[in-house]
């Protein structure tokens, strides 16, 4: 039987992962889409989606079936500490001002000038601002099939989405509910996709570094317990230990990022005007 | 197609070593330590669930500390 408490943070960590995910996906569809058209767009965004679903399927399933659970465990523990320890890792760094924030903007920006300046469909007379703002796009998009549209789209998804299928695997094999994790994923995919093309454009006001600071703290948290677990450790209280890992590590992330702030390099002193 | 499947290996195995080590080895390595340590500690409840998380914590802070911006010539 499955806790709660561990059903609650799959989901949520598979739902979030894959959200944060798809917004930096969805900039590189939208970039393409306005650039170089919208069909072969998502349709490229559309086969990702799809090789990334067979993915899902094709490893997962055979992970729940014929490894013994102890051993996945362990492996996925590992490679959930590994990328939740990351994430975190970046996440701190960003609030704490040590790196610069994900700029969707900007990355929208550049892929929609690459994409204009290439091929047929390229850069045209009369190129306008986007509703946010965020760099010129051509005032009209090519409407037939455009393969570079199809192949940065599909690139785009299946690179953001890569990361997105070994958490769906890890936490759905680990816990014998791929099932729930491929849905919390698809139904975050559907959202941001909902509400991308709603919006048509890239969707740079997702707090996203929160998003990922959230995850990385249930990565670290599972990978720690999956690890343990595996390994023959007993949590006190069994499942209930992950909420309490949360905790430890909501704490660890918040005392972190106010310490990284008292270390960053004192601004350097402007220079007189020449006299 | 040996040449293929060859640059078919090499590029998975490329794809795993930036996935998982990258430019953060230390947090690999601090994974591989984890681990071993959670075998070590084998059934022992109390000091598997205090050491693992705070292990993990400090690894994460010197990861950290190794990322920060640091001051020109500093």
């Amino acid at each position: 039987m499955h806790s709660t408490s561990s059903t609650i943070v799959l989901v949520l960590a598979v739902f979030g992962a894959s959200a944060v995910e798809m917004v930096e996906a969805l900039t590189i569809v939208v970039a393409a889409g306005v650039s170089r058209g919208w069909r072969s767009a998502l349709e490229g965004a559309a086969a990702a989606a799809a090789v990334l679903g067979v993915l899902v399927a094709v490893v997962g399933v055979p992970l729940v079936r014929y490894i013994p659970l102890d051993a996945l465990r362990v492996v996925v523990g590992a490679l959930l500490l590994v990328l939740g320890l990351s994430w975190l890792r970046k996440a701190i760094l960003r609030a704490s001002g040590h790196k610069d924030l994900h700029d969707e903007d900007k990355i929208y920006a550049e892929t929609v000038a690459e994409l204009s300046e290439t091929g047929p469909g390229g850069a045209q007379p009369g190129a306008t601002e986007t509703a946010g703002g965020s760099g010129p796009v051509p005032a009209r998009a090519h409407s037939g099939r455009d393969s570079l549209a199809f192949v940065v789209a599909f690139k785009g998804v299946f690179l953001e989405g890569t990361e997105v299928v070994l958490i769906v695997i890890s936490l759905g094999a680990a816990q014998h509910r791929l099932g729930l994790a491929a849905l919390a994923a698809a139904a975050a995919l559907v959202l941001v996709a909902v509400v991308g093309l709603v919006v048509s454009r890239q969707l740079s006001e997702v707090p996203e570094n929160t998003i990922k600071t959230a995850v990385g703290i249930m990565l670290t948290s599972f990978g720690i317990f999956w690890v343990g677990e595996g390994a023959g450790v007993n949590w006190p209280g069994s499942d209930l230990a992950i909420p309490v890992l949360v905790g430890f590590f909501i704490a660890v992330t918040v005392g972190y990022t106010a310490f990284m702030r008292t270390k960053l390099p004192a601004p350097a002193p402007e220079e007189s005007p020449a006299t | 197609m040996t040449k293929l499947l060859a640059r078919g290996v090499k590029a998975f195995g490329k794809f795993w070593w930036d996935f998982l080590v990258g430019d953060t080895p230390e947090l690999a390595l601090a994974t591989g330590i984890i681990v071993a340590l959670a075998f070590l500690l084998d059934g022992d409840r109390l000091v598997g669930a205090i050491l693992l998380p705070l292990l993990a914590a400090a690894f994460l802070l010197a990861s950290t500390l190794r990322g920060r911006r640091r001051a020109p010539g500093g």
